[in-house]
């Protein structure tokens, strides 16, 4: 690219710290464990349509193990959580993508005309959210390294000669065609392009013309016409056309594009890739810290694997509740000396699985570098995540349910190291207790003797007590209401409580319930 | 004109919602791949199977007129395909004419209109060539009365009628527009211009021919022509409505014609697919509701046959029967068993073949599905609460008669309380006049059934070879109160390589 940097201009290398460039494919987690933590949604929610989805999406995979770039983007998210400088930085970006996307619609573009007044258009754009944001950064108060670094760069750039220079090429030549008219004359499929010599409008006198055929009151047909969309090959011919009917003004705007071919700032360009991953994540939890859920810069360890977290909540859960404006259940955990598995047990649909999945979307933003839902939060510098949650019956997998569950849990045994957790939400459903509760016992056993950190969700309450690495955690019930949850998880023995009949009479389907409503529904159809 | 090739006498509703479980059925049953295999990767077919197929017959005379026509579709395939692809060659033409159509450009719209005519008229006349040539192959009701009508309405007089109202249609204009360079150079702010050749113009011009560039567009290029008639059309409106209204007429039964033919090209798609894999292909003897029939002979899950060769047909008498429970080992073949005779009686009640060598079946009012399912992703509850809620759902569509087939369900809590609410269930919907397949491994909910209505139930079971192996083939036998769990775990190696604390003999 050949753009106008001087060499006094300071240098700027990446607002993520580290090295530069998307991370790497093997720092990406397995997909099951994506989708099991619901980090899926998460992702999809934070970077979902934006235009570096990929970018932002490889960061929230990413598992950081160094500590001091997650450091590095603690310190950039705090100056963005200021509400000023997060609109100066969105208002930049939106300019930004939007230079970025004309450029990129160049290519598409057959005709020479369009294409230079498209870049023409693209270099005004930027030209203006540059000289905003180095304006807007000026004045602020910033102390993260990455943005003080870039802030010195740009400055260094606005004030450069090559930039003014760009700066005031693209005025003019926007003048220049502002002030140029032209007509076509079309005749089947025959069309006459001309400078424009006067004539009047045509309307007034067809209006004219066929008033007298008008009937009274029809169904409207009058064509609605929106902007021009776009250019297609006889917009191109004509501009083509018009380009030689004005020699002048087409030929200073050919040599403009030429003389500032690649006018985007290769740092600039990275600063505003990289800035996207902060804004997506920001305005991702924004709704939901307004709510009054806490988040947190967590301390992370990749020695101890005595854990904490107040006050944390699931993440993708919170962003749907919020938004309805329901209340989010949060909940405490700890593990300390030797504690090393949370066995969780209790009435149905009282947060167990939840409390399973904050475990592992907890560890997995805090090796982003993001903040993470809590009050405060200690995490442990893991290997690697796995997951086991309830799977649909796959009819391509001819083994069976049971036996996939079992041949996808030995792999991961197999595969996981002392620093790796393992997440399993009420596996072995689909055999009897007793088989349930002989291989939830082998599982643990295997999950104690490699010292892994583990969320076990189970129905068996035997689980709970295997050993004293093993916390026992349960769901809770309102007691006047044993339909009613709490969704809270609380660390406390096993009571062996669920509540199944009470969730299905608030169904309406026990078996009295049940007869009612049929009868009801055979009534009146037939 | 009308096709009444789903219904004697009636148009299929093609626009009507799909019942209100249908998620639930193509998923629960893999009707994926059989709809897949009757669109054969087309979109329209996808639809059209998926719409005839989810919207069940239950008047046993009405799945006959369709067993009909389609046994006439099997024996002449090529005419079937022949008819289908004039139709959809119409439509196909109609928007190769038209598509600025959908631009709404009044200029578009009448010489649109009048390519569309244009069009469908040459097939018109090719389905009246066809009707001509076809006429004495089809025993069908519904077939023959199509081909009688299209010789009748559409006779030579009537025809040559329409082509020279048409060739009067064809006229064009000229305009003068200016406009001015938008963001990107192209044309913005558009006005029309009086001057259509006017002398005094063309002379004005002439001075300085410098002045005056000039193209034309090639006339076989629509989106030339769309994009000036997109500068033309701003003084003209409302001047085409009766061609294009007259056209949407015509299309219209090309489009009525192509889908109800659509659902038969797609039986013919199957058909094909199942005889390749040399898999027992029948007509269903339809019953009346009741009493309660449901009888065949190497029966097999016609979707699973289309994706694998392992498939077990299974013989089962359960004539007379409402209740059917399925239990014994896993991975034995029980839910295959349970997809397979939910899809025959979909199968059956749209008016199509199954795979099988004989099946005997009362209609049933509306098939459901129950089954396990993966932790609903919405989060909003737990699982045995998502699956209540299914249950209750389902309770809210349910009218007296259907069938529904359960899977594992009430699994997401312990035996005793599943088996209960199990059999409350049950219970209820029996009582009320349903049919119910039910796989299980829960051994207390099975057993109660089992003690309790002898009559009227059957009790399949997945069996287990004396090695432990699998045959797939369900047996009539009672429930067995253990499941195959630890067999699993130990043939698997346990917890590789690190064997020791789970060896069998230590298990117990």
């Amino acid at each position: 690219m050949t753009t106008s940097r001087t060499s006094q201009i300071p240098a700027f290398t990446s607002l993520l710290g580290g090295a530069a460039g998307p991370p790497a494919p093997q720092d990406q987690p397995d997909q099951a464990v994506v989708a099991d933590l619901h980090l899926d949604q998460i992702v999809q929610a934070v970077a979902g349509h934006r235009e570096e989805a990929e970018l932002i999406s490889g960061l929230l995979y990413q598992q950081v193990r160094d500590v001091e770039i997650v450091r590095y983007r603690h310190e950039v998210f705090r100056d963005l959580q200021d509400p000023g400088l997060f609109q100066v930085a969105v208002r930049f970006a939106e300019q930004m993508r939007e230079a970025r996307d004309h450029l990129s619609q160049l290519a598409e573009m057959r005709s020479q005309q369009q294409r230079e007044g498209w870049f023409l258009d693209a270099a005004s754009i930027y030209c203006d959210a540059v000289r905003t944001l180095s304006a807007d950064l000026a004045g602020w108060p910033v102390s993260s390294r990455g943005l003080l670094t870039f802030r010195h760069y740009l400055a260094g750039y606005v004030g450069s000669p090559g930039f003014g220079r760009l700066a005031r090429d693209t005025a003019d030549r926007k003048a220049d065609l502002a002030g140029l008219t032209y007509q076509v004359r079309i005749k089947g499929l025959r069309v006459e392009v001309t400078r424009y010599d006067g004539v009047p409008d045509y309307s007034k006198e067809i209006e004219q013309t066929f008033e007298r055929f008008q009937q009274g009151a029809v169904k409207d047909y009058l064509v609605k016409y929106r902007s021009w969309p776009g250019m297609n090959h006889v917009g191109a011919q004509i501009v083509d056309f018009v380009a030689r009917l004005f020699p002048e003004e087409f030929g200073r705007l050919d040599a403009y594009c030429r003389e500032h071919a690649g006018f985007i700032d290769d740092s600039i360009r990275q600063f505003d890739r990289e800035l996207q991953f902060y804004l997506a994540y920001l305005d991702y939890i924004r709704p939901i810290a307004a709510a009054g859920l806490a988040f947190c810069y967590p301390e992370l360890s990749a020695d101890s694997k005595q854990i904490a977290a107040s006050d944390t909540f699931d993440l993708a859960l919170a962003a749907k509740l919020t938004a309805r404006s329901d209340p989010v259940v949060t909940n405490d955990l700890e593990l300390s000396g030797s504690e090393r598995v949370i066995v969780v047990s209790g009435p149905n649909q009282g947060g167990k699985t939840t409390f399973a999945r904050t475990f592992g979307q907890l560890h997995q933003l805090a090796c982003t570098g993001c903040p993470v839902p809590g009050s405060s939060a200690r995490l442990f510098v893991y290997d690697q995540i796995f997951t086991h949650f309830e799977r649909e019956e796959d009819l391509a997998d001819l083994a069976g349910k049971l036996e996939s569950d079992l041949v996808r849990i030995q792999k991961a045994l197999l595969a996981a190291t002392k620093d790796s957790i393992v997440i399993m939400n009420e596996i072995f459903t689909s055999t009897t207790v007793s088989d349930a509760r002989f291989l939830g016992e082998q599982v643990l056993a295997k999950v104690i003797e490699l010292d892994l950190l583990c969320v076990y969700v189970t129905f068996i309450d035997e689980l709970a007590s295997l050993g004293p690495t093993v916390v026992s955690m349960t769901s809770t019930i309102v007691p006047e209401n044993p339909a009613e949850r709490t969704y809270k998880v609380v660390r406390r023995p096993a009571d062996g409580l669920a509540y199944a009949l009470a969730i299905a009479r608030r169904n309406r389907v026990t078996y009295e319930q049940l007869t009612q409503r049929l009868a009801d529904q055979a009534r009146p159809s037939r | 004109m009308k096709a009444h090739l789903l219904y004697a006498g009636r148009d299929f509703d093609f626009a009507a919602e799909l019942p209100a479980n249908h998620a639930d059925l193509i998923q629960d049953l893999e009707l994926g791949t059989v709809l897949q295999t009757m669109a054969a990767r087309d979109k329209f077919l996808l639809d059209i199977s998926t719409r005839v197929m989810l919207a069940s017959l239950d008047d046993p005379d009405d799945i006959r007129y369709r067993q009909q026509i389609l046994a006439d579709c099997i024996a002449e395939p090529e005419i079937i395909r022949q008819m289908y692809g004039i139709a959809l060659g119409a439509l196909q033409d109609k928007r190769g004419v038209w598509g600025y159509w959908a631009s709404q450009r009044p200029t578009g719209i009448l010489s649109g209109a009048v390519g569309q005519l244009e069009v469908l008229v040459v097939r018109l006349r090719e389905l009246r060539q066809l009707a001509d040539d076809q006429a004495g192959k089809f025993r069908s009701a519904g077939l023959v009365t199509l081909l009688q009508s299209l010789q009748r309405d559409l006779d030579d007089e009537y025809l040559d009628t329409v082509s020279s109202h048409l060739r009067q249609l064809r006229f064009r204009g000229g305009e003068l527009i200016s406009a001015r360079l938008g963001r990107d150079n192209s044309g913005i702010d558009f006005v029309l211009r009086s001057g259509i050749t006017r002398r005094g113009w063309k002379e004005r011009v002439g001075i300085e021919p410098r002045s005056v560039y000039s193209f034309s567009i090639a006339p076989r290029d629509d989106a030339g022509a769309q994009a000036l008639e997109a500068i033309a059309d701003r003084g003209i409106n409302l001047v085409a409505n009766a061609a294009a209204q007259s056209a949407d007429h015509v299309s219209s039964y090309f489009t009525m014609l192509r889908a109800e033919l659509g659902f038969y090209v797609g039986c013919l798609n199957l058909h094909a697919a199942l005889a390749a894999r040399n898999q027992p292909l029948t007509f269903p003897v339809v019953e009346p509701a009741s009493p309660p029939t449901f009888s065949c002979a190497d029966l097999r899950d016609a979707s699973l046959a289309l994706r694998t060769d392992r498939v077990v047909g299974n013989d089962v008498d359960a004539d007379g029967k409402s209740l059917v429970v399925i239990t014994g080992a896993n991975s034995g073949g029980k839910s295959t068993f349970l997809r397979s005779a939910g899809l025959a009686q979909l199968m059956m009640q749209c008016g199509m073949f199954v795979t099988a060598s004989a099946v005997r079946a009362s209609v049933c009012r509306q098939v459901f599905t129950h089954f396990i399912r993966e932790e609903d992703p919405n989060m909003v509850s737990g699982r045995l609460d998502e699956e209540l809620k299914r249950m209750s759902a389902i309770a809210d569509q349910i009218g007296p008669g259907s069938l529904i087939l359960f899977n594992e369900s009430f699994a997401a809590t312990n035996e005793r309380e599943g088996s209960e609410i199990a059999r409350q269930v049950v219970r209820a919907l029996l009582e009320a006049g349903m049919k119910v397949f039910f796989v299980t491994h829960q051994f207390d909910f099975a057993d109660s059934f089992r003690r309790q209505r002898p009559g009227d139930a059957l009790f399949l079971r997945a069996p287990r070879q004396p090695d432990g192996r699998r045959t797939f083939k369900l047996e009539v036998a009672d429930p067995l109160p253990t499941s195959y769990g630890q067999d699993i775990y130990y043939r698997i190696g346990g917890w590789l390589p690190d064997r020791d604390g789970i060896r069998p003999a230590e298990a117990d």
